[in-house]
């Protein structure tokens, strides 16, 4: 009971947070809009296949999260507030309050960026709506986890924010792979079942890598 | 502090042989002593010797390189996770939230503790000690630094906690703010276990032992 209270005393905390510095969600906010745009201008009048526009739809999700997310641990190291935190909640309450404000942010970006191809890409039609929603929802969930442990680990470099999509892109590979090729499905109008078998690795890639982050947190998140 | 009293358990910290080394470099070594309520303890040494490095290992907050830190709360041996509810820490490594007002700060803190009822009554008397009713509701960020230490003592305080450490405990203050720190500090040592880091004679003065922290000179 405690340990939900106080897990969702971070979260709300970090909201609060952000919602007067505005420091993610700018960065969120900028990311997409000139990314979109260029892509925009790059190939507005060419004919594009659904891989295309799907890896382009997930191009823009993955630099605007990793650049939005990795900010969650060094904006506490920075203003020295990682040992209050410390001193107040146990590494698993942080992790997971983290994971969960990572979460939602995902699921607020992938969303808008889910809006405005539909509306900026007249190629960008989702056939297969279901097939969408469980790509988009499962891979938000799983960059989110991804983006904190690394988050975590960046925090504590010396070299912080520059690392950060260089170190993370080996780990999303297998993630970004499956839900490219999940979104083509979508975009091309095939049946739910034919995407079972991405979903199926989504879903062991959101277990796999939230486990094993909480067991390694411990050990980053405490010098 | 004056109202609502301390409700205090019994408690041991124990230091058996600690040691902590930053990349390979001893800062201090065979550091043992055993501190039971009522007590105070002054940690001392020279700037750089680790008087603020073993606060935080007391405080779980980092480990140490060899030995080991126990805790016991009524007479059972607990681990930090258990007994940081009844640590209270001030310290220049331990900041607030800039972008939250003070009684936020408060609220928001005790919230994620999660361990006793929002105490609003508590929170305002300790902002009252402090003298920062007045300001409660102004972001931390525009307070002073001496503010912002006098904020630190009502978030160290608000759970009645059974130990308190001080890191340089009157940094940035003046004299009034000297006052009550001094205040804090007669009733933390009669009532709980007092541990102080300061390289003050005087500071190290209110308490009743000392500890002297750092490598002999070579
Ligand atoms: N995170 C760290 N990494 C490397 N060295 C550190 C770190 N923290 C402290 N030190 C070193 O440990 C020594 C003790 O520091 P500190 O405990 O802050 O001293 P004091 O509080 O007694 O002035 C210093 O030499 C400091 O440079
Ligand atoms: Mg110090």
């Amino acid at each position: 009971m405690n340990f939900i209270v106080s897990t969702w005393a971070i979260v709300v905390k970090d909201v609060r947070s952000e919602l007067r510095t505005r420091y993610a969600l700018n960065a969120l906010l900028m990311f997409v809009v000139t990314s979109v745009a260029t892509i925009l201008f790059a190939l507005r009048d060419d004919e594009l296949s659904p891989e295309i526009l799907s890896g382009m739809f997930w191009v823009v999700i993955f630099f605007t999260a990793m650049s939005g997310l990795s900010r969650i641990f060094v904006s506490e190291e920075e203003r020295g507030t990682t040992l209050t935190l410390q001193l107040v909640a146990s590494p698993s309450v942080v992790y997971f309050g983290k994971l969960l404000f990572n979460s939602g942010l995902t699921l607020i970006l992938s969303s808008a960026v889910t809006v405005l191809y539909v509306v900026v890409f007249p190629a960008f039609v989702i056939k297969s709506p279901l097939i969408f929603g469980f790509t988009v929802f499962l891979g938000s969930l799983g960059f989110a986890s991804a983006a904190t442990i690394i988050a975590a680990v960046i925090a504590k470099a010396n070299t912080k924010g520059t690392l950060y999509p260089v170190l993370s892109f080996p780990i999303l590979i297998p993630l970004l792979m499956t839900v490219m090729k999940s979104t083509a499905r979508a975009l091309d109008g095939e049946l739910f079942t034919a995407a079972l078998g991405e979903f199926q690795i989504l879903v062991s890639y959101l277990l796999v890598m939230t486990a094993g982050s909480y067991l390694l947190f411990d050990y980053v998140w405490k010098e | 502090m004056e109202s609502g009293g301390h409700s205090m358990n019994r408690v041991t910290i124990t230091a058996h042989d600690v040691a902590k080394d930053f990349n390979r470099r001893q800062i201090f070594r065979d550091i043992s002593f055993s501190l039971s309520l009522p007590s105070s303890l002054a940690i001392t040494g020279k700037n750089g010797a680790g008087k603020s490095t073993l606060s935080k290992i007391l405080a779980g907050l980092i480990g140490s390189t060899r030995g080991s830190i126990t805790y016991t709360l009524n007479d059972k041996q607990v681990g930090i996770e258990k007994f940081k509810h009844s640590i209270g820490f001030v310290s220049p490594y331990l900041n607030l939230y800039d972008e939250f007002t003070a009684l936020e700060n408060l609220q928001l803190l005790s919230r994620i503790r999660a361990t006793t009822q929002q105490n609003e009554g508590r929170m305002k008397d300790l902002l009252s000690l402090v003298n920062l009713w007045q300001r409660r509701d102004d972001l931390v960020g525009t307070f002073s630094s001496g503010m912002k230490q006098r904020l630190k003592y009502a978030f160290a305080l608000l759970h009645n906690p059974n130990v308190l450490i001080l890191d340089e405990p009157t940094s940035s203050l003046d004299e009034e703010g000297i006052e009550f720190v001094q205040r804090i500090v007669r009733q933390q040592k009669e009532e709980g276990v007092l541990i102080v880091a300061t390289n003050d004679k005087e500071e190290a003065g209110w308490c009743a032992k000392e500890i002297h922290v750092g490598m002999p000179e070579r």
